[in-house]
């Protein structure tokens, strides 16, 4: 493998924890509910996927119950935020505070514990073909079905009714719910695609990125994607594509580093950062665009009347 | 007097002591009402009398807690608001129910339960438009629509599912006397077709109009079922308010003075994504007078406004002048000082804090001008005496200084907004709709009290979507349509018609009217 084929391949890898919790939460969102425990869902998704496949010894066991475990924490957010309709940015930081605290608790024994990463899908003879090989063929499933997932979310919410639904129920609640509905039903459902998303994401890092558990691995990734969202005006097409730039950057600095520029690791660290703010506050430079691809109501509370 | 339900095996739909109950207010108290087939019903109240409880509980929006509700003659309760359009009952809302991002068709599509695919979709829009004369374009996006065209959508929303009932609540009160008319055949045009039209409105003279018969609601309860055709609008008003209605007297209105407030070719782009750029606006309200500007709701009300209170700073500071001083780049703290006060659009949020008492709202407007701050320090007793003024010479129905405005009804803060605005002596007074979802008692206070303001020496200029107050009280009237300005007419000289076509945009580059071309 050439090294251009193998940064490319690098950067697939760094950019899908990345792509799954952003579109997840771009559908939290475009119904209307802004949870920023996205952090918090992805680390607890992480540790569950690596206990998981640590005990059954099966890998994708482990990503299903990351995913499941990032669900039900959701699901705690959805009862307090639209149930007991409390504040939904005060509960999500809460729900990344207790995320990682309990991603702590629950990793203590398997700090240090090795984990085979997730198999890659090599096919004889094709692999090997030059650059080719590598970049198209030979990534765990996790990879393919990231680019699924960003097909299947835009076609579900502008080619669908379902879809159209839920993006109605983001713009206009009161409107929604008077034309019959079920307004929470459809956000709870939301949360909890967000949330499933999210283990998915943090699962990938564990038991796949880098197949290990160390405390606080995701390293603010869950507020990255969650600006991913809002950078990416709210539409999956350029999620994948800030995820991209992001996981490129990663990996360009870490080959930064092992060349020995003579700049500050830290500041090289920060660059995936700045970089990919910096592009996606470019592209989302039209205020209009923003406002016209926002859902309206988000982060609103819903009281319907009885 | 209590309603028969005469002969209900031809009854479309019979309601039989419907009961609903809100935490403090009885909304419907034994609600009985009989609809037939064809038949254009008017329910017909003040604001708070109970129209809206009663229509979203035959909607399925609300549940009765007690009552009968006959559809056809069968018993049936509505859980929801598809399993009414299921029965065939079609609702046109006044408010909340259209997406502002999302096309006509997708719109559409929302409101109706089957399933469509969007290709036949648009070709039944199509149809239903063509049949009733409603235009529309399928693919556009709705913020870019004017409001008569967003009804336009709910209404084809509804007939597209063929309904046998269909609740219009306050259909003109966005629309142009023209496109109301439009309105009325179309409506016309569907009670031939046997289709029930229930009519909410507190216009009484289309009530006379297009009714050919009306229930009259008064807290909650029915008092009184008549055949508006044979009522005068007087007696119309007496039974809904129930009491004589008091109508504005007019001073000397030829007394008006020196140009206060001057605009001058105004522009200015909208702040929000739907909102209406201000093209080339220019006006003046002379010392004494009021002056009336009118228009459909969505063509630059808000952003005139923004702009005359000093929310929206204007790029060019010549453009607005008081008494000849420039002022566009000043804020809104900085035009108070200099005498304009302002009532806003929006009474909560923008005209008061909801969550403070009424002595600490009144403070945030009028500390300027009146002695409740020294040396940086509240003057409690100030604050609390100026707001029990205001409550007392506006009659407030408030139980003191101390409640929280939140607490207030609509009407009821209005009039205290409005009292606050006017005890501050201002010279020049901006109104921004002063009577909306006022009810028609206090409306009369309201306006008696800018009359009198205006008889006293302000300037003051009064934004109204109302006609029939713009036409009670101003002196002279302008139009604003799609952010450009009418020239300014005597009031008296205009006819409803001219103020119609102006509501509609036609006049030229100099504000005049354009005549349609006479044969």
């Amino acid at each position: 493998m050439d090294t251009a084929a193998a940064v490319i391949v690098s950067m697939m890898a760094a950019a899908t924890p990345l792509l799954y919790a952003a579109l997840g939460e771009l559908v939290t969102e475009k119904s209307g509910v802004l949870n920023l425990g996205v952090e918090g869902m992805m680390i607890t998704g992480a540790v569950t996927a690596f206990a998981t496949a640590t005990i059954t010894g099966s890998s994708a066991i482990g990503i299903v119950a990351g995913a499941t475990a990032a669900m039900a924490l959701s699901l705690i957010f959805a009862v307090l935020t639209l149930s007991l309709v409390a504040n939904q940015v005060a509960t999500g930081l809460a729900l990344t505070i207790f995320g990682i605290g309990l991603s702590a608790l629950i990793g203590q024994g398997y700090v240090g514990t090795p984990l085979d990463a997730l198999p890659k899908l090599d096919i004889p003879g094709v692999s090997d073909i030059v650059f080719i090989g590598p970049v198209l063929f030979g990534h765990d499933f996790l990879i393919y079905f990231s680019f699924v997932m960003v097909g299947a979310v835009a076609w579900f919410l502008y080619r669908t009714r379902a879809g159209l639904v839920l993006r109605a129920v983001g713009e206009s609640h009161d409107a929604a719910h008077a034309i019959g509905y079920p307004v929470i039903g459809i956000r709870y459902l939301a949360v909890a695609f967000g949330g499933a998303m999210a283990g998915v994401g943090g699962a990938y890092l564990s038991v796949a990125y880098t197949p290990m558990w160390i405390e606080n691995m995701t390293a603010g990734r869950g507020w990255i994607a969650l600006a991913l969202v809002v950078f990416a005006t709210w539409r999956p097409g350029r999620v994948l594509l800030g995820a991209y730039l992001f996981g490129g950057v990663t990996i360009l600095q870490l080959h930064g580093q092992g060349f020995g520029l003579g700049v500050a690791s830290q500041i090289l660290s920060m660059l995936p950062y700045l970089a990919t703010i910096l592009v996606l506050v470019l592209i989302s430079s039209d205020r209009a665009l923003i406002r016209l691809n926002a859902p309206a109501d988000i982060g609103r509370v819903f009281r319907p009347a009885s | 007097m209590a309603a028969v339900a005469s002969d209900d095996a031809t009854a479309r739909l019979a309601l039989t002591d419907i009961c609903k109950t809100f935490p403090g207010v009885v909304a419907n108290d034994r609600v009985s009402l009989t609809l037939r087939p064809g038949e254009i019903h008017a329910l017909l109240g003040e604001n708070g009398a109970g129209k809206s409880t009663l229509v979203k509980i035959v909607y399925g929006v609300l549940r009765a807690d007690s009552g009968e509700m006959r559809w056809n003659g069968q018993i049936v309760q509505v859980g929801s608001p598809a399993q009414a359009r299921r029965l065939g009952i079609g609702m046109v809302f006044q408010h909340f129910s259209l997406f502002d991002s999302l096309t006509v068709a997708e719109n559409i599509a929302l409101g109706i339960d089957e399933k469509v695919p969007m290709r036949d979709l648009t070709e039944r829009i199509g149809e239903v438009s063509a049949h009733y004369g409603l235009a529309l374009d399928p693919g556009r996006h709705v913020h870019t629509l004017s409001v008569g065209e967003r009804q336009r959508v709910e209404i084809v929303r509804c007939l597209l599912q063929n309904p046998s009932l269909l609740i219009m609540d306050e259909p003109t009160s966005v629309l142009t006397p023209q496109e109301a008319d439009r309105l009325f055949e179309t409506l016309r045009q569907l009670a031939a077709e046997g289709v029930t039209v229930l009519y909410i409105s507190h216009k009484l003279e289309e009530i006379r109009a297009l009714c050919e018969a009306a229930t009259v609601l008064r807290g909650g309860r029915v008092v009184a079922t008549c055949d508006p055709r044979t009522e005068t609008a007087r007696s119309l008003a007496q039974m809904m308010i129930g009491a004589e209605l008091a109508t504005p007297e007019r001073g000397g209105a030829d007394a008006a003075g020196n140009d206060r407030l001057t605009v001058r070719n105004l522009s200015l782009e909208s702040e929000h994504p739907f909102g209406t750029p201000i093209r080339n606006v220019s006006l003046s309200v002379r010392a004494g007078e009021i002056l009336g500007i009118a228009g459909v709701a969505g063509n630059g009300q808000p952003e005139l406004l923004a702009a005359l209170s000093g929310e929206t700073l204007c790029e060019d500071a010549d453009a607005i002048l008081l008494d000849g001083r420039p002022v566009g780049r000043l804020g809104p703290r900085a035009r108070r000082a200099r005498g304009v006060c302002v009532v806003p659009e929006e009474r909560m949020g923008q005209g008061t804090v909801p969550e403070m008492t009424l002595s600490e709202n009144g403070f945030l407007s009028a500390y300027l001008r009146s002695g409740m701050l020294r040396q940086g320090l509240l003057q409690v007793r100030a604050m609390s005496r100026f707001a029990s003024d205001i409550i007392q010479a506006y009659s407030v129905m408030a139980p003191g200084p101390a409640a929280a405005a939140g607490s207030l009804s609509g009407g009821n803060l209005q009039k205290f907004i409005i009292g606050r605005e006017i005890l501050q002596n201002p010279e020049i007074l901006i109104a921004a709709h002063p009577t909306w979802g006022v009810d028609a008692g206090a409306a009369a206070a309201i306006q008696q009290a800018l009359l009198d303001l205006a008889k006293a020496g302000a300037a003051v200029l009064v934004v109204s979507q109302d006609l029939d107050e713009l036409f009670a009280i101003s002196d002279r009237l302008a139009v604003i349509c799609e952010g450009r300005l009418s020239a300014s007419r005597l009031t008296r000289d205009t006819t409803v018609e001219q103020a119609g076509l102006l509501m509609g945009g036609m006049f030229d580059e100099a504000g005049e009217i354009v005549e349609t071309h006479a044969a």
